[in-house]
């Protein structure tokens, strides 16, 4: 730099974590080898005993996922970030960075399905269990905490009913109880909210959404704001405690506000070894640099096809918080940094009649890709009840907001025009398949 | 490590290890709004190469209590004070920033009972914009922004504190906020710069000590710019006393823009 005032989010989705090497290489280059040179055997012992910072094996660092890490936490508002394989894994990562067996998690009801399933299924097979609170029931959030309660976790928007989460309060809660509040903003990117600016303490993505936003590469990112006191709470003795597994190391003694993010990489990608390949990290970084141009774009094709469905006679019901009817209206406005219409392009409505009409909607459609995946720069379309949500009951959908004839959109950056002409045809072919 | 120190409970960061009174030793102090941990890719290195440390948390700050030193002179005392509590004869003495100035007065009070003294990010005077010192007190968010700017010279910082994937800008934005929170009746942003901007013994200071002397800088320094400390380097080599400086290619913390070269050029000099 130096500079005299903060670079602002653009300079940083193209700067951050990154200036040109010894090769001159202006793009990021993919340093694509497993290890690293040590300079000497004193070298060598000192980066295994984080007494120097450096790269030693790819599972546990890698330059190129270096730069995708720094421009991640830039972004976000935060210290540190770590690159997963995916965003199931960042999610994972930061359950068994904090806890284990014995332990407790309050979250959101309004919960992507993966999520929702590692949380209600697979993590009750390892000790660890989740209270689900709707999102919007404080009191419910509050009475979920127990004396092993370890963590507080939703989504900035849920997927596919676009709940916004009530961050300030919801953390507030969190920070009484002394546990931190982690966030999915997988949906919203940096660009649309910045959660740490409302109290979370732990975001993650899943690349492979909007951040990459090409469709092309599976990837997730941990990003730590460094705000929470685990010293303070009380309740984290993997963090504030000699650790045996690594060099008898006290994380919160070795770094006041990055003892997660420590241990997350030194133990989580190290035993458990979720790590992104740097290719991977490569083809999302290519993503970041154009976020704000694509969430511009997706926001204002987003606003045209919901005001077109919600003026269509055969649509129900829009899910989107642009429309004064949807419970969210108010917190949208109130949190995201483009009010309502900054609430995501991926969303769900209801098609009147029955599940054969639904099906000849999706079906007639041709931009349109029927297929499980959000936050590409092409429209997608599919029918959660019967894909991504399909292991939920009945009762667990409709908490989410889910119902049998919900179809869900993930809008693109084509013309607008072109995109409701698409659904226009194809609500038509339901309408006749109704007949 | 807890110490008592003038009946405070104060924290020293080790390494995770004893006192080993075979061992020399050296003290880091951080500068304002700062802790311990700003040491931790130098500190740990000693640690674990024939030293010991006693990387402090100042009185006042994060895990250290105790009345916040008002000025250069009184944290001197508490350095003193830290090495009888430790029970350390012989001691080395890094400073960074506010802390080079403790460093330095202190090196000046304890004579020949300090072996080296190396002044990371020094200026003397050390002044402070009445800006600054206004928004320290009144808008702490925006001068922590403010200093984070004027002391970062890259948004490429290598692999940091927390080792790859480190934003060296939000972990000192972060520590600023946590070091602030860490104690309920003091401003230490706003005491820590005034001061530093009040400390008017540093050419007397300097003429006192009886070590040698490194000056570490950083070449893109805001905060403290390089031609602040000529002055302090004219008085040291005035005064007769060995001098060596090394300027390196950052900003205003040199610990973690340049990790290795500081450790470099601290371990160059510390060698006995």
């Amino acid at each position: 730099m130096p500079g005299y005032a903060d670079p602002g989010f653009d300079t940083l989705a193209l700067h951050a974590g990154f200036a040109p090497d010894a090769t001159g290489a202006r793009a990021v280059p993919i340093h694509l080898t497993t290890s690293f040179v040590f300079e000497s055997s004193d070298h060598a012992a000192s980066l295994f005993n984080l007494e120097r910072a450096g790269h030693v094996y790819s599972r546990i660092s890698n330059p190129t996922n270096a730069v995708f890490e720094q421009r991640m936490a830039a972004l976000e508002g935060g210290i540190g970030a770590i690159a997963t394989a995916s965003g199931q894994a960042a999610l994972h990562l930061a359950v068994v960075t904090l806890m284990g067996a014995g332990s407790h998690i309050v979250a959101s009801t309004a919960l992507y399905g993966g999520s929702q399933n590692l949380l209600h299924y697979t993590l009750r097979r390892f000790g660890i269990e989740t209270t689900f609170v709707k999102p919007g029931d404080i009191d419910g959030w509050k009475a979920a905490v127990r004396p092993n309660t370890k963590l507080f976790f939703g989504e900035t928007v849920g997927n596919p009913g676009l709940d916004v989460l009530d961050i300030p309060t919801v953390a507030q809660i969190a920070h009484e109880a002394g546990v931190p509040l982690l966030v999915d903003s997988t949906l919203t990117t940096p660009y649309l909210i910045q959660p740490f600016e409302h109290g979370a303490d732990i975001v993650y993505h899943s690349a492979t959404k909007f951040l990459s936003g090409h469709g092309t590469v599976i990837g997730g990112v941990l990003v730590d704001s460094g705000s929470f006191d685990w010293e303070r709470s009380g309740r984290f003795p993997e963090l504030t405690e000699a650790y045996a597994g690594f060099h008898n190391m006290v994380f919160s003694e070795e770094s006041t506000v990055g003892a997660f993010l420590l241990r997350a990489r030194r133990e989580g990608l190290r035993d458990f070894g979720a790590c992104l390949s740097p290719h991977s990290a490569w083809l999302i970084l290519q993503g970041i640099e154009t976020l704000s141009l694509r969430m511009d774009r997706h926001m204002a094709n987003t606003e045209r096809v919901v005001q077109f469905l919600a003026s269509h006679p055969l649509v129900s019901r829009v899910g989107h918080p642009l429309l004064e009817s949807h419970s969210s209206h108010a917190l949208a406005n109130q949190l995201l940094r483009f009010g309502a219409k900054g609430a995501g392009s991926v969303f769900s409505f209801d098609i009147k009649g029955s599940r054969e009409q639904g099906k000849a909607f999706i079906e007639a459609l041709k931009i349109f890709s029927h297929l499980a995946n959000v936050g590409d720069c092409r429209s997608l379309v599919i029918h959660p009840a019967s894909t991504t949500h399909f292991r939920m009951s009945d009762e667990a959908l409709a908490a989410g907001g889910i119902g049998p004839g919900t179809i869900r959109l993930s809008i693109g950056l084509e013309q607008a025009d072109d995109l409701i002409d698409d659904l226009k045809r194809a609500l038509k072919s339901a309408e006749k398949a109704g007949a | 490590m807890y110490l008592q120190v003038n009946g405070a409970k104060t924290y020293c960061y080790t390494g995770g290890k004893p006192i080993d009174p075979a061992q020399p030793t050296v003290v880091f102090i951080h500068g304002v709004l700062n802790d311990h941990s700003v040491w931790i890719l130098q500190s740990r290195y000693f640690a674990h190469h024939g030293w010991n440390v006693l990387a402090v948390d100042l009185p006042g700050h994060c895990k250290s209590e105790g009345e916040a030193p008002a000025s250069v002179e009184a944290a001197a005392d508490f350095i003193a004070a830290l090495l009888e509590a430790a029970g350390v004869q012989k001691v080395a003495l890094v400073g960074h920033s506010w802390g080079s100035l403790i460093a330095l007065e202190a090196a000046s009070r304890l004579k020949d009972r300090v072996t080296h003294l190396a002044l990371v990010g020094t200026a003397y005077p050390m002044k402070v914009s009445p800006a600054l010192i206004e928004a320290s007190l009144n808008e702490p968010e925006k001068a922590l922004t403010m200093v984070n700017m004027f002391s970062r010279s890259t948004l490429a910082a290598p692999p940091s504190a927390l080792g790859p994937g480190t934003w060296v800008y939000g972990t000192n934005m972060a520590l600023g906020r946590r070091v602030l929170r860490s104690n309920a009746t003091v401003n230490v942003f706003h005491r820590g710069f005034v001061a530093c901007d009040r400390y008017a013994n540093g050419e007397q200071a300097v003429a006192q000590i009886t070590c040698p002397v490194l000056l570490l800088l950083g070449a893109q320094d805001q905060m403290t710019q390089p031609k602040a400390a000529r002055g302090l380097i004219q008085a040291a080599k005035g005064a007769g006393k060995t001098v060596q400086v090394v300027n390196l290619p950052v900003g205003h913390h040199q610990m973690t823009e340049a990790p290795d070269a500081t450790l470099a050029a601290l371990r160059d000099f510390l060698k006995p």
